[in-house]
């Protein structure tokens, strides 16, 4: 795989700009290039947050992503907005307790759980990103489980440490679901 | 060398100002960089420097200017509506040879204009945004890789020649993360600072720190070594990269994060069997016009793509010297030029 483009999009506070930077994390320790790209300005104040990721074999051209072979879509607008970027054959991801329409496009992969509803049964919101996530790296292998778990030890300070195990757990729920 | 570690462009710029040995940070908060104050207000006391948030931009250059000439390493950042209110004492600082950094995370304008990238104050920046005839070396990098490495460099440069620098950047570049690899230790040029008002402990005459020159013989004399100093930074410290330019159908002239949308099409032309150059100013000023007029017979066309009305262009015609056409594809406001329109005008050019 030369290089994969993907779009997390949702409400800010759904730990979007979080859920990239593991990504991006992730793709480093895979010895990969990367570039993480987050949304700052008027669009922010939209009821959307998003970042653009790049990992790629090569040296990064662009950050700014104008097609994706990947979108996580959080909310109902990020799906509106998102969902014409993806590529023939993409892999679009919804979480379903929160989105209430179906995808348009026929030419995708389309991967629905409801992360925010199994994040509750967790008794966590703050897991449903690493629940999207585990869907995420299990269908694209954009990075592994382990180098996820490398990315979170990085991307978390350390007095958040200890919630390593239960993200971990939610990355597996994710990718087994 | 030590691990790579991902970090947002204006974090960088902070860390990478540390590492250099800059202990003096003036400034005032402005998106899109005001993640380099955060950084120096957190950091700077770890390294026992001065962090100040200045009333103003405008005080913060005066500030910039005052720790210049007592020898320290020192700099200041600001995005596009506050380089401009830093105009006056950057001439002031040129005038009085004070070496110092200034950071520019460039926003769409005129006017306050918006938060998004632009690349509008090429003009500013190269031409003097200030009064007189000064100059000022203009570092323009692509990636936050190379953002580190420029940073450092700019203050040895500053150093090596009495001269002002410029980091110019854009919205995307500072807000951007990328994976960075710091060195262990960096160059740091030791220039002899024995011009800088230290105190005279009675033991030498005065060292006099000043941009006012009342006798024109006296400020003639001292523009022209200025200007000797200039042409020596020109000779000495001109950056480029050229990609693809050899047999190229055409040469895109592109600077910071437009560059690597360039190199991204380069890769897309080249599967319609069109070959697509680059020429990467490195530095804005001294501008690299001999990498132009070395590629001139050799496309068809250039092409300069900036987050501008057309600024960069000027210059790419000055140094293709008619020998070629020039072109011109621009977006301004904060929209960036996407891979599809450039490709198209590529085609529409060389059809």
């Amino acid at each position: 795989m030369a290089q994969t483009d993907m779009i997390f999009a949702g409400f800010g506070g759904q730990g979007i700009q979080a859920a990239g930077k593991l990504i991006a994390y992730a793709g480093i320790l895979e010895g990969r290039h990367v570039s993480f790209l987050p949304s700052y300005g008027p669009e922010m104040r939209g009821g959307t947050s998003n970042c653009h990721v790049i990992v790629s074999d090569e040296p990064i051209g662009s950050p700014i992503l104008n097609s994706a072979t990947v979108v996580m879509a959080m909310n109902r607008p990020s799906l509106d907005k998102f969902e014409s970027y993806l590529e023939p054959g993409g892999i679009l991801l919804i979480d379903s307790s929160l989105i209430n329409r179906d995808p348009v496009r026929t030419d995708i992969r389309v991967f629905t759980i409801p992360a925010t509803q199994i994040a509750s049964e967790m008794g966590n919101l703050a897991f449903a990103n690493v629940i999207m996530l585990g869907k995420l790296i299990k269908e694209t292998g954009v990075v592994t489980a382990g180098n996820f778990e490398g990315g979170l030890k990085k991307v978390l300070p350390e007095r958040k440490h200890y919630l390593i195990p239960e993200e971990m757990k939610a990355l597996r729920i994710g990718m087994d679901y | 060398m030590g691990e790579k570690i991902l970090m947002k462009g204006n974090e960088v710029v902070a860390e990478a100002a540390l590492r250099a040995g800059c202990r003096h940070y003036f400034g005032y908060p402005i998106t899109p960089q005001t993640e380099i104050a955060h950084y120096f207000a957190k950091k700077m006391p770890q390294y026992g420097g001065t962090f100040i948030q200045a009333e103003s931009e405008v005080a913060a250059m005066n500030m910039v200017y005052g720790a210049a000439s007592a020898g320290a390493r020192v700099m200041t950042s600001s995005s596009s509506p506050g380089v401009s209110l830093k105009q006056e004492a950057i001439s002031y600082a040129a005038c009085a040879e004070l070496p110092a950094v200034i950071v520019n995370i460039m926003r769409a304008g005129p006017g306050l204009g918006g938060i998004l990238a632009a690349q509008s104050d090429y003009f500013q920046a190269t031409k003097g945004g200030g009064h007189g005839d000064y100059r000022m070396v203009v570092l323009a990098p692509s990636s936050v890789q190379e953002l580190y490495e420029l940073v450092v460099e700019a203050f040895n440069i500053a150093d090596r020649y009495r001269t002002l620098c410029m980091i110019m950047g854009d919205g995307m570049l500072g807000q951007m993360m990328e994976a960075v690899e710091f060195r262990d230790q960096e160059d740091i040029c030791q220039a002899d600072k024995s011009w800088a008002v230290t105190g005279t402990e009675m033991k030498r005459d005065h060292n006099i720190i000043t941009s006012i020159y009342i006798d024109p013989e006296v400020l003639e004399k001292h523009n022209l070594k200025l200007q000797a100093k200039y042409r020596q930074i020109a000779e000495n410290e001109t950056r480029v990269e050229i990609c693809n330019c050899d047999g190229a159908d055409i040469i895109v002239a592109a600077y910071g994060t437009v560059a690597r949308i360039i190199k991204n099409v380069i890769k897309t032309a080249e599967k319609e069997g069109i070959r697509v150059g680059l020429i990467r100013p490195v530095t804005l000023w001294p501008f690299p016009a001999a990498a132009f007029e070395k590629y001139a017979q050799v496309p068809k066309a250039f092409l300069s793509v900036e987050m501008s009305a057309g600024q960069m262009v000027e210059d790419v015609r000055l140094a293709v010297n008619g020998k070629k056409p020039v072109h011109f594809l621009g977006r301004m406001g904060g929209m960036i030029p996407t891979q599809k329109e450039i490709l198209e005008k590529i085609r529409e050019i060389l059809k």
